[in-house]
């Protein structure tokens, strides 16, 4: 039903690097829950709406004004490496 | 006298009457949490220090005449993924482990203009994810009426807490049974309020059109009282709903006569313990005896609930957890060559399995040629199942139904299964895919273990949730029941 392969293809779509041991097990464990899903292929949705959302809400807009910010140092406080002002990351180029 | 097994509304009256300060109340449940916590381990992080100044604050200010709110002096503990200013929160992930919020969940801040003491943070199953706390990645709470056993999931710690007297209240978070599921295997009133009914902004986003916040209490009159405090529009949560929060404690007088209320025969058929069946079949028996009219009814499509939910769940979760990338707060994997190695190192190490495998669901249930037959099929089911709830209650006020259809069950039951794990939410998800609120109660016992009784009603109908539960609650004694 899934296969190992895109078991792999997954993983990097959502930037997980797995183990051969994981991608066995969650090749076995989508693939028993995607069946289970596949009930829902039963139901005739035809003309049926989607519902992300329970709520009437739609476009809810502030004024656009400038507010309170967290400070440099606040924000950069949590950051695993930073330099000076910046959030560092490895090389990108 | 044991003031760790109070209700916050007899503390308060203590309070008010100087009988006790609130000093010593907070006293009184650190040395219950010392006590106990060994064996219970419902809390990541306990801020005590910092809840003993907040209650001698308390106290000043009763001293000095001021008219203060009445949760003030109240010991609270907080679920781990609700943003506390300074205090870390850890959503029980290694990925999170270091992380102290520079900011307060708009929750928090509505606890401390009510003056509350927060006493810390609570165990879950990493990112709400799970059904019994064993997906925590610290360790695994237990269950204070059989240690052996869980106290469900996710808010399985703020669960714990109540029901061992670690805390008087308690807030969790509910994306598809979380509160009412371990409210109900430990014994203590637990409710999921309407979606937008109170404020996600500070709540770590797991699903965001199912997460909601809501109270653990000892009884119905706490779980009010916390509910008043939390409710209301928010306009830093743009799905925070704009209604006028009525005072829930105003709903409680007992009376239900008249009160129209469905049972859905899919909550009691197949798959629910006929012991846990026969609890809720004497609860029904009570509101009958108290005049209100209980019928069968009926919501078709509620076995699609469980597959719509771990379609729908699973893709919020995969772009929600996608900010997890090692750059700007928490766990970073070390040494990576270059900048895609390290997200991809970073999340392996720092995610736990059940995390991984919502992620990688969600992301296939949203990638180009399965979006059509699995995400957006199963938003369109999400609204036949709105529209059984919309159905059924025009006709009945309430529906009533068992909130698990076990019992808390033995550790490491059903780590292996994750199907099996999901099915133990069979009665509440549907409640979350339709956004309406609903409660869960202590109805009784099967083998001293707790069996809650759950009850639905209209959006931001959680007044009349209250009313009924407390009617039901006043009626009999199972809420005083107390784990040894």
């Amino acid at each position: 039903m899934i296969s190992l392969k895109d078991v792999e293809h997954v993983a990097l779509l959502a930037r997980l690097s797995l183990t051969e041991d994981e991608k066995q097990v969650y090749t076995r464990q989508l693939s028993d829950i995607l069946e289970h899903v596949r009930k829902l292929q039963d139901l005739n949705t035809d003309g049926i709406q989607p519902t992300a959302h329970v709520l009437p809400l739609q476009n809810v807009f502030r004024e656009d004004r400038v507010g309170e910010h967290l400070p440099v140092d606040q924000v950069l406080a949590n950051a695993p490496e930073r330099q000076d002002n910046f959030f560092k990351v490895p090389k990108i180029i | 006298m044991q003031l760790h097994y109070l209700t916050a509304h007899q503390l308060h009256d203590m309070l008010v009457s100087k009988q006790i300060s609130a000093e010593e109340l907070t006293r009184a449940v650190f040395d219950r949490i010392e006590q106990v916590e060994e064996k219970i381990r419902a809390y990541v992080t306990l801020t005590q220090e910092q809840a003993l100044e907040l209650a001698r604050q308390v106290d000043k200010a009763r001293l000095a005449g001021e008219t203060l709110p009445l949760l003030a002096g109240i010991p609270v503990a907080i679920k781990d993924n609700m943003c506390t200013k300074g205090v870390r929160t850890t959503c029980a992930s290694k990925i999170l482990y270091n992380y102290i919020p520079p900011y307060n969940a708009t929750v928090m801040e509505r606890l401390n203009e009510a003056r509350a003491v927060m006493l810390g943070k609570t165990n879950l199953d990493e990112f709400a994810m799970g059904s019994s706390c064993e997906n925590s990645a610290f360790f695994t709470t237990c269950n204070p009426w059989d240690t052996n056993r869980v106290p469900g999931g996710s808010s399985g710690g703020s669960a714990a807490a109540v029901a061992a007297g670690e805390a008087i209240l308690a807030l969790g978070s509910d994306t598809g049974g979380s509160i009412r599921q371990p409210a109900s295997f430990c014994g203590v009133v637990g409710m999921k309020p309407t979606y937008g009914a109170v404020s996600r902004y500070g709540l770590v986003a797991y699903a965001s059109s199912l997460d909601q916040i809501g109270p653990f209490a000892r009884d119905v009159t706490d779980c009010a009282m916390l509910l008043n405090v939390i409710c209301g529009h928010d306009p830093l949560d743009s799905t925070s709903a704009p209604y006028d929060v009525p005072d829930y404690t105003a709903f409680l007088s007992g009376d239900i006569k008249g009160t129209k209320i469905g049972v859905p025969r899919e909550y009691m058929g197949e798959g629910i313990d006929p012991a846990v069946k026969e609890v809720i079949q004497k609860a029904i028996d009570v509101y009958t005896g108290l005049g209100a009219i209980v019928e069968e009814t009926t919501l078709p499509h509620s076995e699609y609930a469980l597959p719509a939910y771990y379609l729908i769940a699973p893709a919020e979760a995969s772009s929600n957890l996608a900010r997890y990338d090692g750059v700007r707060y928490g766990y970073r994997a070390g040494e990576a060559e270059d900048l895609v190695n390290m997200f991809m190192q970073t999340r392996s190490e720092g995610f736990g399995a059940e995390v991984k495998r919502r992620i990688m669901l969600g992301t296939y249930a949203l990638s180009a040629g399965y979006y059509d037959a699995y995400y957006n099929k199963a938003l369109k089911v999400r609204t036949l199942i709105k529209d059984d709830f919309d159905r059924a209650l025009e006709q009945y006020d309430l529906l009533l139904g068992p909130t698990a259809p076990v019992t808390a069950f033995k550790r490491g039951e059903k780590v292996d299964d994750p199907l099996q794990m999901y099915m133990v939410d069979i009665c509440t998800l549907a409640v979350n895919l339709a956004g309406i609120p609903a409660i869960s109660i202590p109805a009784g016992m099967v083998d001293n273990l707790p069996v809650g009784l759950q009850l639905i009603g209209r959006p931001f109908g959680e007044g009349d949730i209250l009313r009924a539960a407390y009617a039901f609650e006043q009626n009999t004694d199972h809420h005083r029941k107390l784990p040894e």
